[in-house]
């Protein structure tokens, strides 16, 4: 049988989600064996800085029992010798029984998929694919109301936004209507937004987040990064009509929920924090159920 | 009776005794086409070609005659990345023993380079370029990107 990696989302299709959340809901009511994974080592090899990420693969593993290992920082192994990553996914294939990578380089976790003999499951490629993010986005969305029929809005940078575009695509395997609200020049990119209407699903971009907050169901904010400006003083003032606060969700749905895949900056007032529509931290700490019916997948 | 081609190309090449002659080629693109084919200038086989002959179904072609190498399947079918309605004749002595059409590949692998500077088939990796070719473009197995134009421009 084939070995089975998480690499993207796109590899996934609307079945094998569903099921995927219905398990996570199970341990999300603590039905699950604590030891299920019990003597089963998962190496992590983040090449690149995580907390959330990183930390909930840990917990997920510990939480069946299992072990984690890891190297470290990127500049205690032996790729800062100039190892190529094949080699490295050979070597730590015979050390663990699933493999959680996050890379730099976009595909790099495919490759990783090519050479290792265990499971390898993508935490994130460069600008590329973060499936657990988007399982756990759906996982969040799903908690509140069925996904089928939403109206959802993408807010931010939608262009270099990763998660934006795993999420926009898994939706497209639903009934949903997007809205997209982006600062001119990180705007959805073309062929994204021309693959999800050949797959059905109905785009609609505006300018203001007001045009739309009082129609939509979740709100999905990205962080505007500030290296995608010129100067500082162009970031300020794009970042700050692009900013969600109270005041903003005053027309609201009452059931709206405001997502984030963290972290943020500026994006969220922390006055909105305390408000019932924000779930940001849920969404967060979501990220362990989703992970261990993930780390469950592909090791049992 | 003389093909279309001969007729075409008159004494600009020689017929050839054994080897395959890709007729059919879109005007302009012969050079590509060997390019694709990996014949350099070290390369041992005689090759001929002519460019922009007049062509009755075509307006002008290309064509490219290669002595004593009878290419692959894998290989022509490269070749219809840039020009589907190239036509591919298998020589022996002097004699169009197969004739065929080119088609278009699932996936392609080793020939083009993916123009995403981040992709990690653009580093020291042990790994070729792979694409899906799909009605929009070449899709890089790797890093999602897809080559929407200007094919050759990223030939390796």
């Amino acid at each position: 049988m084939a070995t089975k990696h998480i690499i993207s989302i796109g590899d996934f299709d609307r079945k094998e989600i569903d099921h995927l959340l219905d398990h996570a809901a199970q341990i999300d009511k603590k039905k699950y064996d604590d030891n299920a994974l019990r003597g089963k080592i998962l190496a992590v090899l983040f090449f690149e800085p995580s907390t959330r990420t990183r930390m909930s693969f840990e917990s997920a593993m510990a939480r069946l029992g299992g072990t984690s290992l890891s190297v470290g920082s990127v500049e205690a192994c032996s790729m800062a010798k100039g190892e190529t990553l094949a080699d490295t996914i050979r070597v730590v294939s015979g050390y663990a029984d699933a493999i959680v990578i996050r890379h730099p380089k976009e595909g790099a976790a495919r490759l990783a998929g090519e050479f290792a003999t265990v499971p390898v499951i993508n935490a994130g490629d460069g600008a590329g694919q973060h499936p657990s993010q988007t399982l756990l986005d759906l996982y969040t969305i799903r908690q509140t109301m069925p996904i089928d029929g939403i109206e959802i809005a993408l807010i931010g940078d939608l262009r270099y936004g990763r998660t934006a575009h795993s999420l926009a695509s898994a939706l497209s395997l639903y009934n949903v209507r997007l809205h997209t609200i982006s600062p001119k020049g990180l705007e959805l990119p073309a062929t994204l937004a021309a693959s999800l209407a050949k797959k059905g699903m109905e785009i609609i971009e505006h300018d203001n987040i007001k045009d739309v907050i009082d129609s939509v169901d979740v709100l999905y904010v990205t962080r505007i990064q500030r290296e995608r400006f010129p100067d500082s003083a162009s970031y300020f003032n794009v970042a700050s009509s692009y900013r969600i606060t109270p005041e903003i969700l005053t027309n609201a749905k009452k059931h709206l929920i405001v997502l984030h895949p963290l972290p943020r900056v500026d994006e969220i007032d922390a006055r909105l924090d305390e408000s019932p529509h924000a779930r940001y931290f849920e969404q967060s700490r979501n990220g362990v159920p989703v992970r261990m019916a993930m780390l469950m997948q592909v090791l049992q | 009776m003389m093909t279309e081609s001969e007729e075409n190309e008159g004494l600009l090449v020689r017929r050839i005794k054994n080897g395959t002659v890709i007729d059919h080629i879109d005007g302009g693109e012969a050079l590509n086409v060997v390019k694709i084919l990996g014949i350099t200038g070290t390369t041992q086989e005689a090759l001929s070609i002519a460019t922009n002959v007049p062509s009755r179904n075509m307006g002008r072609k290309d064509i490219v005659k290669l002595t004593n190498r009878e290419l692959s399947k894998e290989e022509v079918d490269r070749i219809a990345l840039i020009s589907p309605r190239a036509t591919i004749n298998i020589i022996r002595n002097f004699k169009v023993c197969e004739k065929k059409g080119v088609e278009i590949p699932i996936q392609i692998e080793g020939l083009v380079r993916c123009p995403n500077p981040g992709c990690i088939s653009n580093t020291n990796e042990p790994i070729r370029s792979r694409f899906r070719v799909l009605p929009e473009g070449l899709h890089c197995c790797y890093c999602d990107w897809v080559i929407t134009r200007d094919i050759t421009g990223h030939i390796i």
